[in-house]
């Protein structure tokens, strides 16, 4: 496949990979994150870790929107369309999401729940102007990369009079969690020496956003694509910083990534979203800044507020370390239920369901390695 | 055609529906029977009009399998439902390494369904068990209310004999063993995909859908001592390998460079996050047998052709937990899995 070939070509994987072991130190650790699950996804698929020195580990961070979103949000979720009678629109990746009491979208669609699978926006809105008669909500999420096409979608709502649709916004931003981490990383955290900074999400935001990370923080930032050779370029630009001592916001995905990133994009996202004073991240708390809800101009299309909701306690499933490991601090493999109660087929956590996140990943390609050990 | 004197008017195959008569046992049923299943899938155990078709089965072990069909859409590129439900059941069948006799179809029809839709489909049913030399020689017909259904479900029955001194099981496996593909991959899910209404892309694919039978009797007339044979329907290449490793006890590496997918199947899968490796089949089978045949049974599969692509993709090793693994085109090395979840549904 022309424009896709090219970055996964094996000969320069091996050089970029002796590169990398040759400039690495052997008395120094080298523990990048890589924030997004697409980076980890790529990294289990391509055997990436496999080809890095013992002391270079990808440490894998809470860029996978499914892993992230809260129980609290899908139980209500479930909710519009049990308590509400809503038509939910929703990705597939959520269905098989645990919520409260061990409840799915899934489970509940087999209960008789209106919930339909959808693979983008329009097809939501084509729903809704199907069936004037029901009430169609989109269940939206995603980091900065998946706002602009449910604003579009908002838009085109308001332009059509589509007065039986609604979005149930979950949207959520890149550089508060970042900085939650950086801020936790100590005793309780843990310790980064770099960071692959997010591809797609800054192809929309630049890379300005991750200034801070380095003035404030002290730690190296390479904006890195998603193909396994993006991922192992940076990984050696990431470690000539670290050995120089340098410490910058650095782009490897220079041919999507821009200082500015998408301005019309983000005038678009200004419009129809404002910025939520704090929003739950399963594995982070609640973090001030960090989320999107619909402007007040766009009130009427606003699902929480068309369909009032009151919500119980959630309570994490026992044992289970998504929050610890989508912070970096754990493993998939120190987690009591990876692999024994916890599977891809029936995920007892987030971080299993998602094939972004880092339990499905491990488990999904690399538990050889962890039977070999 | 005859006049039949039960039925003065004919059944209009225009603009005609099926409604719940059809499936009554009374005369509408007897009329559609008529008119439109025997009249495409005539033979003469068929027109016994019994209940049951009554035969002498041939001497030898006979084997026996039976398959569902629920795919939507009901047309695609490269066939429909009722070609499928011949092909899907004669695979399963031949995959025993067996000369598939018979097959017994059953139809769950949808109140309101378009007889001419179902007309096709009978025909497509007829003329691809034409072609496999194996006539459907029962079948049954149900109706159920306007939304219990989706159009028409199919399901086949089929049985088989297997030639004298063949045996062909997932549990025969063995370390050293070669692992074989008929042709590329992935083309059957890629071509349904294509067609979905939320998903329609513009593709030349065609489902790959195709009766094995005469491959695998060329197949093991060359190599009797074939280990394993399967074709690898939902789930893919992938989790058919996972299923031969577990039921054998062994482990499988195989080389992702070896494995035939078309380029425009690749692109279609980037482009949708799926993995050609998962994606279901039709028409394609893996083999498993000894080493020192493997070159010879490549060549008779190549020289089929319904086996041109084949390759050899692989080996069966030794590995107590039955993983799976390949080597990457990227010089990793990683775990295939067992699909988890539902990549797609109603693939077939």
């Amino acid at each position: 496949m022309k424009y896709i070939d090219e970055f996964r070509d094996q000969g320069l994987a091996r050089q970029l990979a002796n590169a990398i072991a040759a400039e690495a130190e052997p008395s120094r650790a080298y523990r990048l994150m890589e924030f997004c699950g697409g980076h980890t996804h790529a990294i289990f698929r391509y055997g990436v870790q496999h080809l890095m020195p013992p002391n270079l580990r990808f440490i894998h961070g809470p860029g996978c929107p499914v892993c992230v979103l809260p129980m609290a949000r899908i139980d209500h979720a479930i909710a519009l369309a049990t308590q509400h009678g809503v038509t939910l629109c929703t990705y597939g990746d959520l269905m098989r999401v645990p919520a409260s009491e061990r409840r799915t979208l899934l489970k509940v669609k087999a209960e008789g729940a209106d919930i339909r699978m959808i693979y983008s926006t329009q097809d939501a809105l084509r729903i809704a102007r199907e069936h004037p008669e029901r009430q169609v909500v989109f269940f939206a999420i995603g980091f900065e990369t998946t706002t602009p096409p449910t604003a579009v979608a908002i838009q085109t709502a308001r332009a059509e009079g589509l007065a039986n649709f609604s979005v149930f916004c979950n949207h959520v931003l890149t550089p508060p969690a970042l900085r939650t981490i950086l801020a936790t990383a100590g005793p309780d955290g843990v310790r980064l020496d770099g960071i692959l900074g997010p591809s797609h999400v800054s192809t929309l935001i630049g890379s300005r956003p991750y200034a801070f990370v380095a003035s404030e923080f002290g730690v190296p930032v390479v904006i890195a694509g998603f193909e396994p050779l993006d991922v192992m370029q940076s990984a050696l630009m990431l470690v000539r910083q670290i050995n120089a001592g340098r410490c910058e916001v650095e782009n490897q995905y220079s041919r999507a990534v821009t200082e500015d990133g998408n301005r019309k994009a983000q005038a678009l996202v200004a419009d129809v979203f404002r910025v939520r004073d704090r929003f739950e991240w399963r594995g982070l708390g609640f973090l001030p800044q960090s989320a999107l809800a619909l402007a007040d101009d766009y009130a009427d299309l606003d699902a929480e507020r068309r369909f009032p909701f009151s919500l119980g306690e959630t309570r994490e499933i026992k044992g289970c370390e998504c929050p610890a490991i989508l912070r970096g601090v754990k493993q998939p493999t120190d987690c009591k239920l990876f692999g024994t109660v916890c599977t891809p087929d029936n995920p007892m956590g987030s971080c299993m369901v998602s094939s972004e996140g880092a339990c499905a990943a491990y488990w999904s390609y690399g538990r050889f390695r962890t039977a070999a050990a | 055609m005859m006049i039949d004197r039960r039925f003065p008017v004919r059944l209009d195959l225009q603009q005609g529906t099926v409604d719940m008569s059809h499936g009554s046992g009374g005369r509408a049923m007897a009329q559609l029977i008529a008119e439109l299943f025997q009249r495409h899938l005539h033979n003469d155990l068929l027109a016994q009009g019994n209940d049951q078709a009554l035969f002498t089965p041939p001497p030898g072990r006979l084997v026996m399998s039976t398959d569902g069909h629920v795919i939507s859409p009901l047309f695609f590129p490269g066939g429909d439902i009722g070609c499928l439900s011949v092909h899907g059941t004669i695979n399963d069948v031949a995959m025993a390494g067996a000369r598939p006799l018979y097959l017994a179809a059953g139809f769950i029809l949808e109140e309101g369904f378009a007889l001419r839709d179902l007309a096709r489909i009978v025909a497509s049913m007829a003329d691809a068990a034409n072609e496999a030399g194996v006539p459907v020689v029962t079948g049954d017909t149900k109706v159920v209310e306007r939304g219990k259904g989706d159009g028409v479900f199919i399901t086949t029955t089929g049985i088989g004999v297997v030639p004298d001194g063949i045996l062909i099981s997932g549990d025969r496996a063995r370390p050293g063993d070669v692992i074989l593909v008929s042709g590329h991959i992935g083309d059957h899910g890629v071509a349904i995909l294509s067609q979905r209404e939320n998903l329609g892309f513009g593709t030349a694919i065609q489902s790959d859908t195709a009766a094995l039978h005469d491959l695998v009797a060329a197949m093991i007339s060359a190599v009797p001592d074939i280990h394993c044979l399967r074709d690898p329907t939902r789930g893919g290449l992938a989790t058919t390998l996972n299923e031969l490793a577990h039921q054998s006890g062994v482990g499988m590496q195989i080389r992702e460079s070896a494995i035939p997918v078309r380029p425009e199947v690749a692109a279609a899968c980037e482009l949708l996050g799926l993995d050609p490796l998962y994606v279901a089949n039709e028409g394609k089978l893996i083999a498993i047998c000894p080493a020192a045949q493997a070159e010879t049974l490549l060549a008779v599969m190549r020289a089929h052709p319904k086996g041109v692509a084949s390759a050899i993709i692989g080996e069966v090793v030794e590995d107590a937990l039955h993983f799976v693994q390949m080597e990457t085109d990227f010089g990793g090395s990683r775990i295939v899995d067992w699909l988890a979840g539902e990549q797609l549904p109603r693939i077939c």
